[in-house]
């Protein structure tokens, strides 16, 4: 499924034409390769009044083998190489005069970036602040960085990471995260951390090795993605989907070494045989992603019960009851357990025809917020991902026009791929991930969908 | 050598849903259906690469380009190339008894692990030319001559082009198994009511059973087909009565149907056998033990026996010898080559006369009870490709016996051509 208007306006003649018509002009973006480096180029760091940061990011980028450069000022030359990425840590700021310094360092640092260069922000959450002057530029940078977002061209992606006091050792993995290719189609995101314990030693190469992960959904599209990824970083998958799918989802367990599950995850007895099977199997699960999800499309007024019921009972009652029962059972849901669910931009935006999908993915937001705190106390965490527009064998059956609008309507000008969202959900099933947790990351490219 | 014996383990098994003659599978080889079928059991234990002791599997119908079948699908499989197979044939008793190779093996302590299996295409036959054609190709293969080309060229007739097709017949007898099939249901008397019923509770057995998922674990779908073709959830002996007959219709009262007789059918089966101890080591189930297991074949020729009746004399053996009544099962596999073949050997058994004369016992077997028979269906409703039969049954049954709890005791019989029957007793 290759982007044909992204391959031209890539090429010599698209290059031009593109150009002086003024038309979008989608970049092939920078996606994780196993052992390719954190950055293509050097960082820059820069603080916006008395941070507190600086020395957590400087080791994560020296950690990583990245050059980091002196901040270049407004005036300054620009005959350098081009930055791979630009980081500001604002934990400084107390007011909107701060803010000024945010300015002065990102306009000139921006200029300088490469392609799929990254803008990171680092902040203290509105919501913890003294003031309202200080909850008022906290709230500002917000602002700042979703504009940097869709300002930046060329693959570019701009992100928010707010980090409480006490938050510090959770800053290396999600900064990491939102430098590396893994975040390619994450952009104008804005993540919340919390304090955890977070363990030291990851390979992050191999980052979910001796870990157990169940992908639902897993036969085909996004969850073979995400087997394929999770399997490639260390786990052992084991691929779940209903039995009708069950040729697709042993190519898929066969091709990743993991294992195939087949199993109706709205069974009234779903629940309980996943939990003997992980048990039996072995002896316990690290990872579940709720992929499994259902389209039954019609407009509210011409929506019949049997599409309204299979809808929630497939894309949200089945996340509720199966992570229910892993809570439940002892020993199962192992220490540093990750729960990821898929949500969708449709259950932030709402869609016209998807009043069921959309209300299930809604829900599903709603879950992972009320379920966090239960998950914090036991080490463990839950977080949703919101796929925007990913490319799938689904959107090819799509007409033109309606694909075309609906893959450029974002500010990378393209639709995501699967590998997209399942880099993300591998990312927050990693160990040093684990102060992400009750979030609800948007893999959409920023999408212009309720933004 | 190894000082005793140990009972193998079935760990699990796979097999593709079984289709209906000349359709979803009639592009299917007998290789293409046994790699599917060994890939997904690779896929559900994650056995991808690792070698397992030894691959069994044989097909009854098979092309003489198959001769290395089993090691063949081995190869096109994501098992470990440096894993060894054989085939075996015994008719429909092939998949019972590889399993009951493999299982001896691993008893003597010769393999830790080893997949027994069957396939068999009645779509994808082995059509071969007659004999008078062979010898006229094989000498002119042998000409060395453009005299002797054109002089064996000249052997050539107009009706040696049609070719053989495979017959479900036997040999020796011209008959196919149906009409024996019939002949034994006329001796013992064997109504059309209750061939219809056992046919109704097959299908019903086996859709409950697909309903409840009890088949999530041993099926996986196969070139668009998720369930058995035969099956028909709806099945009733009312809409059973009105088929025609269409074996023992030389005589008076025929009874045997298309709807108690198993269809024609294509599929393959696999069963992971393998010592406890490889199972635990790898966090792999034990669903039951192979017990023991025996054969027995009958004269159906002269001797004045029934062709499908083997099982009958295989079953007093295996119980003699571990000191089991009939009656002590928990579950019973009765392979239902036809529903009048399963009524006859209950009711042989059941028969004083024929246990003490034929038999040799003192005193019947006697009854089983009838609802611990083929709980979750069998032939009649699934199908019935020849040698994968034998791999659905220990793998259903073992299921079975696991879910029912630990000691739990289950008989396998099953009747093959050439008057031959293969029995086993699997144990939980």
């Amino acid at each position: 499924m290759s982007d044909w208007y992204r391959d031209f306006a890539n090429s010599g003649v698209g290059h031009t034409i593109t150009k002086q018509l003024g038309l979008p002009r989608p970049a092939v973006l920078r996606r994780y390769e196993p052992g390719a480096p954190l950055l293509d180029g050097p960082a820059v760091i820069g603080s916006a009044g008395e941070s507190r940061l600086r020395d957590t990011l400087t080791a994560v980028l020296k950690d990583a083998g990245v050059p980091v450069l002196s901040p270049v000022v407004a005036d300054g030359g620009t005959d350098g190489e081009r930055l791979g990425a630009v980081l500001l840590d604002a934990t400084g700021v107390t007011g909107p005069a701060d803010l000024a310094a945010a300015h002065d360092f990102l306009a000139p640092a921006v200029k300088r970036l490469g392609a799929s260069g990254r803008v990171l922000v680092l902040a203290d959450p509105p919501s913890d602040a003294d003031s309202p002057a200080q909850v008022a530029a906290r709230q500002a940078l917000e602002g700042l960085v979703r504009s940097i977002a869709k300002e930046l061209r060329n693959g570019g992606t701009a992100n928010l990471l707010l980090v409480p006091a006490g938050a510090e050792a959770s800053v290396p993995g999600p900064v990491r995260f939102f430098l590396s290719g893994r975040s390619a189609y994450v952009d104008g995101q804005v993540a919340r951390l919390t304090a955890a314990d977070v363990p030291g030693d990851q390979d992050d190469e191999r980052p979910l090795a001796g870990k157990v992960a169940v992908v639902t959904g897993a036969a085909r599209g996004i969850g073979a993605s995400i087997a394929r990824v999770m399997a490639r970083d260390g786990a052992h998958v084991v691929a779940v989907d209903v039995p009708a799918a069950g040729q697709s989802l042993a190519d898929v367990a066969n091709e990743i070494g993991g294992t195939a599950f087949q199993l109706d995850i709205t069974a009234p007895d779903a629940a309980e045989r996943l939990i003997a099977h992980l048990h039996e199997r072995h002896g316990g699960v690290d990872v579940v992603v709720h992929n499994a999800g259902i389209t039954r499309d019609k407009l509210l007024v011409n929506m019949d019960a049997a599409r309204w019921n299979s809808v929630m009972a497939v894309n949200l009652q089945a996340q509720l009851d199966i992570t229910s029962a892993l809570l439940d059972a002892e020993g199962v849901l192992r220490p540093g357990a990750r729960v990821i669910a898929v949500s969708s931009q449709s259950g932030i935006a709402g869609n016209r025809g998807q009043t069921n999908y959309a209300a299930s993915k809604a829900g599903v937001i709603g879950m992972v917020r009320a379920w966090a705190p239960a998950f914090a106390e036991r080490g463990a965490t839950i977080n949703a991902v919101a796929p925007g527009f990913i490319v799938t064998e689904m959107t090819a059956t799509m007409p033109f026009g309606t694909r075309e609008i609906g893959s450029r309507i974002n500010s990378l000008q393209q639709g995501g791929l699967p590998v997209d969202v399942a880099e993300t959900i591998a990312w927050l099933a990693q160990p040093s991930a684990a102060g992400v947790n009750g979030q609800v990351v948007r893999v959409c490219g920023q999408s212009f969908l309720g933004a | 050598m190894a000082p005793q014996t140990r009972k193998a383990a079935i760990v699990g098994g796979n097999r593709i849903p079984f289709a209906r003659s000349n359709s979803a599978y009639a592009q299917a080889s007998n290789q293409d259906m046994l790699t599917a079928t060994l890939d997904g059991l690779v896929a559900r234990f994650g056995l991808q690469g690792q070698q397992v002791g030894e691959v069994v599997a044989g097909a009854v119908l098979k092309h003489s380009r198959d001769f290395n079948l089993t090691r063949e699908a081995v190869l096109g499989s994501r098992l470990s190339a440096a894993t060894p197979a054989y085939g075996v044939q015994q008719a429909c008793g092939t998949g019972l008894e590889a399993a009951i190779l493999v299982a001896n093996k691993i008893a003597l302590g010769q393999l830790e692990s080893g997949i027994a299996g069957g396939v068999d295409t009645t779509s994808d036959a082995p059509l071969a030319v007659g004999d008078d054609l062979r010898r006229v190709l094989i000498s002119l293969a042998g000409a060395r001559t453009l005299q002797q080309r054109l002089k064996a060229l000249a052997g050539i007739r107009p009706g040696q082009l049609v070719p053989e097709m495979p017959r479900n017949a036997e040999p020796r007898t011209g008959l196919s198994m149906g009409e024996h099939a019939a002949i034994t249901a006329t001796e013992w008397e064997i109504g059309r009511e209750e061939q219809d019923e056992l046919a109704a509770r097959s299908h019903q057995n086996l859709a409950a059973a697909y309903d409840r998922g009890f088949f999530d674990d041993l099926v996986t779908p196969y070139l668009g087909l998720t369930r058995d073709e035969s099956l028909r959830p709806d099945s009733t002996v009312e809409k059973l009565a009105t088929l025609e007959p269409v074996f023992g219709t030389g005589g008076p009262d025929a009874t045997m149907t298309a709807g108690n007789s198993t269809p024609l059918s294509d599929g393959a089966s696999a069963v992971l056998v393998a010592s406890d101890e490889w199972a635990a080591e790898r966090g792999l189930p034990v669903l039951a033990h192979l017990v023991d297991a025996q054969t027995a074949a009958v004269d159906y020729v002269h001797g004045g026996e029934g062709l499908l009746m083997a099982p009958v004399y295989a079953v007093p053996v295996l119980l003699a010898r571990n000191g089991l009544a009939l009656q002590d099962f928990d579950f019973y596999e009765i392979h239902e080559a036809f529903a009048s073949t399963v009524l006859s050997t209950m009711k042989a058994w059941e028969d004083p006369a024929f246990c003490k004369d034929r038999l040799g016992l003192d005193a019947p077997l006697g009854a089983i009870d009838r609802p611990k028979l083929n709980v979750n269906g069998s032939s009649l409703a699934a199908g019935h490709p020849f040698a994968a039969t034998g791999g659905r049954i220990v793998a259903t049954l073992a299921k079975t016996l696991h879910e029912a709890g630990p000691g739990k005791r289950g008989l396998i019989s099953v009747c093959a051509a050439g008057g031959q029957g293969v029995v086993a007793v699997l144990e939980s």
